[in-house]
């Protein structure tokens, strides 16, 4: 019995820094309705500065000193964050600002590496609370019951600010409706600034009072921010009692959990959101949301489908493309088959996206999954080659199918938040599962049979795939299921009053770009001859999104050319620094700012004003943004 | 002049909404903005206050050109906007909405604060704690006034107040808009209904798509039967 209650309080003083990390996140979206996925990143920085300032000051006022001004620091960074880049964003799509805080938190995770260096650095004990107590023969480190009464302090301190000071209830008025807050006079730049510190202060914070706990290292943003999701989607984004009662139940989950299934724990933490989601989708404490703004489809250019001269140019690229291994050599055509899958991996997604309206940010499951199917049906099973590739991607659609189905219940950044979370929960399950996986080494010799094995026979093979699955994919673009979903995807509630089912129309996408997503793993397992987890890692579901963004997330097609300029930069990149998320964030963050149409987007733009400027007399609005029309 | 506004011009996106509007209201005037739904007198006042991105042409308030300012600060200058959907913040109590309003004291400006505010409003001084989603459309429209006026507004622009009010809240509020003209509150408000208009107005302006077509006084446009039929339903 006290083995239980001890496990329990563990829990609780876990849920402590998880409560600051997510009320932090809960206060920004409130006031900005900005999903900061920075904030892993801040409060991993919480953690750095605060190791450095307390190995460097010594004595009881040096290390809860060194605590309170690492976590003042990083909210001085978060402020100049908000000043030079999020001011610049505000009235981005949704979308954009997900992406550029993860373009951020890819430049945090090079940048504390070169800093403080690659190997996990063990904190000071905080004076005072070295020991333990006994609790009938089992030991309660001291520490955590001071984490335990924090959190309650915090909360109580966070309710006085909102309630009962002025900057409390414009916080509040500002949440609900801040251009009205702006029509009364109160200058919303420094109340966002304000919004942004504060809540960057809480996830620095958390971070810093967790060094007596644990190890600090390179890694600890993204664990923490997988945990924040899934605490604010099961408490309800905006809600600070909501953030304090999910983390304390997402921590007891994983401090119990371990006791039921220790190798695969996240898998209860999962099920729980599953419920929570199915019966109340904006959490247990949230609000129900106005449908999300929309995402793609800033301009009135209207989509269509190729016209004849342009489909033969298509024909004579796809022609010149296939006549590559006539000219280059084994290195070359290596390269161009990893090109043509990803191009199949980002038109997956920009199906999602653009036509869908659904930015996920987990996207690599779905590839993972089919090269982890190919893996264990060639391995395993030992079939032949085809039949691997054909049966793979069906792993991959499996997993849609599933995860899909949760995360249409959601739109905008409730989506985005929980399809990072899945793909981070079959990650894990990938990395920990290691009988059947292989964990972190992964499946070897996953080799193409003879026929497929030639660098060029492989890369016809590729390059063959990857032309189906756009032009399927266009079909589908220009079908009546196509315009169901692109009518669900500008107003779920028009294309519903005309009997559309939109969920069930967005899980059937979701179900085709995790399939055409989980072909691209199935080829990708077989270029490698190798399926490892960081297949599904986080990164490579950034790449994807940066692929579409580059690409022209208005667009048709734009994907495929930016997964070829994309990859091309990448693999030149990769040979060329060691600081490669470092440049890919600074990418992201480049595009987001100063590039927004893509490529594919600003040609048609240029091609368009081209057209009404040769047959004149029309107004240049006519390509302008679209404002909503109150 | 008050304010003056002179070629205002503003789009939705692709759609041109205003067409060189031009609006001038004297010194503790009411002003009347008379036009049917949707014939731009919402975008005027949104365009006055800044709330709309995309226009152009001037807007002189006291003597000083604001229409490069940002919105918060027009209103922090002394001109007052109170929304056609209200806009209350209905998880704020009626205090904590009025808070939200509150500006410092301005020279020249009439002055107001809470108490004066339910005097003027008795009905918001007996629902002090009550959240703003808890309230009727009528007190809601009271309580938005009330929010404005908490600023000091020396000129407040009000969009529509008697839209979906009862008979008995409308003359309330026309009870409420003459005590704020005593106190020398300037105001311009909009409206469909004449017959309201005509309680508090000095002035009107009738607005048609988008375009100014008549600009007056009260008995001017009384004497002017066609205009009023052809571009006010009755």
């Amino acid at each position: 019995m006290a083995f239980y209650v001890v496990q329990f309080l563990t829990g609780l003083a876990s849920a402590a820094s998880l409560f600051l990390v997510a009320s932090g996140l809960s206060i920004i979206f409130g006031v900005t309705r900005i999903v900061n996925f920075a904030h892993g990143a801040f409060y991993m920085l919480g953690a750095y500065v605060a190791f450095t300032l307390t190995d460097r000051f010594s004595g009881a006022f040096g290390f809860w000193g060194g605590i309170v001004i690492a976590a003042l620091v990083v909210a001085a960074i978060g402020v100049l964050v908000e000043m030079v880049l999020l001011r610049r964003i505000y009235h981005s799509p949704e979308l954009f600002q997900l992406l550029a805080t993860f373009g951020l938190t890819l430049m945090v995770e090079d940048l504390v590496v070169l800093i403080w260096g690659p190997d996990d650095l063990v904190g000071r004990r905080a004076p005072g609370f070295k020991g333990a107590i006994d609790f009938f023969g089992q030991n309660i480190p001291s520490y955590d019951l001071f984490l335990i009464a924090l959190g309650p302090v915090v909360l109580g301190v966070l309710w006085l600010l909102f309630q009962r000071t002025r900057w409390g209830v414009l916080v509040r008025a500002a949440t609900q409706d801040r251009d009205m807050v702006a029509a009364l006079g109160v200058n919303q730049k420094w109340l966002f600034t304000s919004v942004f510190a504060l809540g960057v202060f809480l996830a620095a914070l958390g971070g810093a009072l967790q060094i007596p706990r644990d190890a600090v290292n390179h890694a600890m943003d993204l664990r923490v921010i997988v945990e924040v999701f899934v605490v604010v989607v099961i408490g309800g984004l905006g809600s600070i009692i909501g953030a304090f009662v999910a983390a304390v139940l997402v921590s007891e989950l994983n401090a119990f959990g371990i006791l039921i299934f220790p190798k695969i724990s996240i898998i209860l933490v999962f099920l729980v959101m599953a419920v929570v989601l199915i019966v109340r989708p904006w959490g247990l404490f949230g609000k129900p949301e106005a449908p999300a703004r929309r995402t793609p489809g800033l301009t009135v250019n209207p989509w269509r489908p190729l016209t004849t001269n342009e489909r033969l140019a298509a024909i004579a690229v796809l022609v010149v493309a296939a006549a590559l291994p006539f000219v280059a050599g084994n290195y070359v055509l290596t390269v161009g088959s990893e090109i043509a899958i990803f191009v199949i991996f980002a038109v997956s997604l920009h199906f999602l996206m653009s036509v869908g309206g659904l930015a996920s940010f987990g996207h690599a499951a779905y590839f993972g999954l089919g090269a982890y199917g190919v893996a264990l049906l060639a391995k395993m099973a030992g079939l032949p080659m085809i039949a691997c590739l054909l049966l793979g991607p069906l792993l991959g659609l499996l997993g849609a199918a599933v995860f899909g189905f949760f995360a249409v219940q959601l739109s905008g950044v409730y989506f985005a938040m929980l399809t990072l979370a899945f793909a981070q929960i079959v990650w894990s399950i990938a990395f920990q599962w290691v009988s059947v996986t292989g964990g972190d080494n992964g499946i070897l010799g996953v080799w193409p049979e003879k026929w497929a094995a030639s660098p060029s026979h492989f890369y016809w093979l590729s390059l063959g795939i990857a032309a189906l699955a756009v032009v399927v994919l266009r079909i589908i673009v220009f079908s009546p299921f196509g315009f169901a979903l692109r009518a669900t995807r500008d107003s779920p509630l028009r294309s519903e009053a005309i009997g559309i089912n939109g969920k069930r129309i967005q899980w059937t996408a979701f179900v085709i770009a995790g399939t055409v997503a989980g072909l691209a793993g199935a080829l990708f397992a077989y270029l490698k001859g190798s399926v490892f987890p960081d297949n599904m890692g986080i990164s490579l579901s950034v790449d994807a999104l940066v692929m579409v963004l580059l690409g022209g997330v208005e667009t048709v097609s734009g994907a495929v050319v930016g997964a070829i300029v994309y990859k091309a930069l990448n693999i030149w990149l990769v040979s060329q620094t060691d600081l490669s998320k470092l440049v890919l964030g600074g990418f992201v963050v480049l595009i987001v700012v100063a590039f927004p149409k893509g490529i594919v987007g600003t040609l048609e733009a240029f091609m368009h004003r081209r057209r009404k400027s040769s047959s004149s007399a029309s107004s240049p609005l006519l390509t302008s943004r679209i404002e909503s029309a109150e | 002049m008050k304010l003056t506004v002179k070629d205002l011009n503003s789009f939705y996106g692709p759609a041109h909404i205003l067409f060189d509007i031009a609006l001038e209201v004297g010194e503790g005037e009411v002003v009347a903005l008379l036009g049917r739904n949707g014939a731009g007198k919402s975008t005027t006042f949104r365009s006055i206050v800044g709330l709309v991105e995309n226009r152009s042409g001037r807007v002189m308030f006291e003597g000083r050109d604001v229409s490069e300012l940002p919105t918060h600060a027009i209103v922090r200058g002394g001109l007052g906007y109170v929304p056609e959907e209200r806009r209350i913040f209905t998880d704020l109590t009626v205090e904590e909405n009025l808070e939200v309003g509150r500006q410092p004291k301005r020279a020249g400006a009439p002055q107001w604060d809470r108490d004066k505010l339910f005097k003027l409003f008795p009905n918001l001084g007996e629902m002090r704690g009550r959240p703003g989603g808890r309230m009727s459309g009528g007190e809601q429209q009271m309580l938005t006034i009330a929010r404005t006026l908490m600023g000091n507004p020396s000129l407040v622009l009000l969009d529509e107040p008697s839209e979906g009010l009862s008979p008995k809240i409308v003359e309330q509020m026309v009870d409420a808009i003459l005590a704020m003209k005593k106190e020398g509150v300037s105001i311009v408000v909009s409206e469909q209904n004449l017959h309201f208009a005509r309680l508090i107005s000095d002035r009107a302006y009738i607005i048609e798509r988008g375009r100014i077509c008549f600009g007056g006084t009260m008995a001017e446009l009384d004497a002017r039967p066609d205009v009023r039929d052809a571009h006010l339903s009755l």
